[in-house]
């Protein structure tokens, strides 16, 4: 893949990921899966308006904004779905605040790239590869 | 050398009690040291998130699948597995999982494979243990390991292969997946990612008996009565029978297995663990769209 595209953002996460050993990789996305930010109440009190990511196992909600030209990203998912939190976490932090352009720029097979595929397998990684095209397909409708 | 069985008058009513424990009795047994406490879920991070004490955790993709060919591990990988949780032959095994030990009946069924002798089900899983308010922890204890013989894996009885099913018309298959997947709208039990199989259907002549109609509300198996009337008087099977199982890739129907073969008592049940990912893809084999389970092509039928 490219790396030329990938906002800085991502590339740091993506090193955080690669820099410990597999089953430390575990605990990074727990630690992700924990800090995924709350929905503010415009969302949180009318889920309706987020879209299902239905390539999750989990339950998995989410909604893109475009604000001034940058990305807004909101998701949730339940507690006992710590990896689709996790996803959506970094995603989350990710994609937030980015020029439009960038997060449209992000290679498809980004989640593919963060060491994962050992860690989760590469059957449950393609719930965030779902993530991240409703997210882009969110903002391109947006844009 | 065994662990006493779990003496709850419900199990008892079943046809291996042996295979089932409480919540209380394991929260009485924690401290056996003959007792290993595995948990099983979809999730892959959810025991991080916090696990009954002393549980070790065995993954049913990242652990029990072969990393290249299609199939679980072998002998040698099990035992390097299970030798390296700290899990012996003799050890009372207790498995425990998310979504009504959907997940948890699926690796009981591959320890099955390997003739792991003492291993048993945490009725009503993880939710029950945690709505009952039972202690959790983060704490990951490391179990010594130990040596686990390397048990050649024997897939003739409980396991069933896509050629099985070819010469199997005649005798009872359960699709235990959802209706929608086997009336053939879709490939994927509602809410999960398509995985990617080319057709959409069942088996000719199998029933539609949805895996969950067997666990109640809070998880636990369903009683024996109620089991019977379900599957019996339902689907009208009977021990006599001859019956395989499958759903999408064989987690499911691991449930079903167990429901059938332990808490049933019929003796010849098995797993076909291809399901429906791989039948739903092979050329030309016969697949029934709709919600009947519809026939055999004569060229197939064995009666």
């Amino acid at each position: 893949m490219t790396t030329d595209a990938l906002p800085t953002s991502l590339t740091d996460i993506r090193e955080e990921f690669l820099a410990v050993a597999v089953r430390d990789r575990l605990l990074l996305l727990l630690d992700f899966a924990n800090d995924l930010p709350a929905l503010p109440a415009r969302y949180g009190e009318h889920p309706e308006r987020l879209e299902r990511v239905t390539e999750c196992q989990a339950p998995v909600f989410v909604a893109a904004e475009v604000e001034d030209g940058r990305v807004r990203v909101f998701a949730t998912a339940p507690a006992e779905a710590p990896t689709t939190r996790g996803f959506a976490s970094v995603l989350v932090h990710g994609l937030d605040g980015l020029p439009v352009a960038d997060a449209l720029a992000v290679p498809d097979d980004y989640p593919q790239t963060l060491g994962l595929g050992d860690a989760v397998s590469p059957l449950r990684l393609r719930g965030m590869t779902g993530l991240l095209g409703r997210i882009k397909r969110q903002l391109r409708a947006a844009a | 050398m065994s662990t006493a069985t779990d003496p709850n008058p419900k199990f008892q009513e079943y046809a291996h009690p042996e295979r089932l424990v409480s919540t209380e009795w394991l929260a009485e047994h924690l401290d056996d040291p003959q007792v290993v406490v595995v948990e099983s879920d979809e999730d892959v991070l959810l025991y991080e998130t916090g696990h009954i004490p002393g549980a070790v955790k065995i993954d049913w993709h990242t652990d029990l699948n072969d990393p290249v060919t299609r199939d679980y591990v072998d002998g040698e990988g099990f035992a390097a597995l299970l030798g390296g949780r700290g899990i012996g032959r003799d050890a009372t095994v207790v498995i425990y999982g998310d979504k009504s030990n959907w997940w948890a009946a699926y690796a009981l069924w591959v320890f099955t494979l390997f003739g792991h002798p003492d291993v048993r089900l945490l009725d009503g899983g993880r939710a029950k243990w945690i709505a009952e308010d039972r202690p959790i922890t983060t704490d990951t204890l490391e179990r010594s390991p130990v040596d686990y013989p390397v048990v050649e894996r024997d897939d003739r009885g409980v396991r069933a292969f896509r050629d099985d099913v070819l010469g199997h018309f005649g005798s009872p298959l359960v699709d235990v997946r959802s209706p929608l997947e086997y009336s053939g709208e879709r490939t994927t039990a509602p809410e999960y990612p398509e995985e990617s199989a080319l057709r959409a259907g069942h088996i000719p002549s199998a029933q539609n008996v949805p895996w969950a109609k067997a666990a109640a509300d809070d998880g636990t198996f369903r009683s024996r009565t109620e089991l019977e009337s379900i599957y019996e008087a339902g689907a009208g099977l009977s021990a006599d029978d001859d019956v395989i199982a499958y759903c999408r890739i064989g987690e499911r129907s691991s449930h079903t297995w167990f429901v059938l073969t332990h808490l049933l008592g019929y003796p010849r049940v098995r797993n076909y663990d291809g399901s429906w990912t791989e039948w739903g893809s092979s050329v030309r084999v016969p697949i029934v769209k709709g919600e009947q389970p519809g026939d055999v092509p004569a060229s197939l039928a064995r009666v």
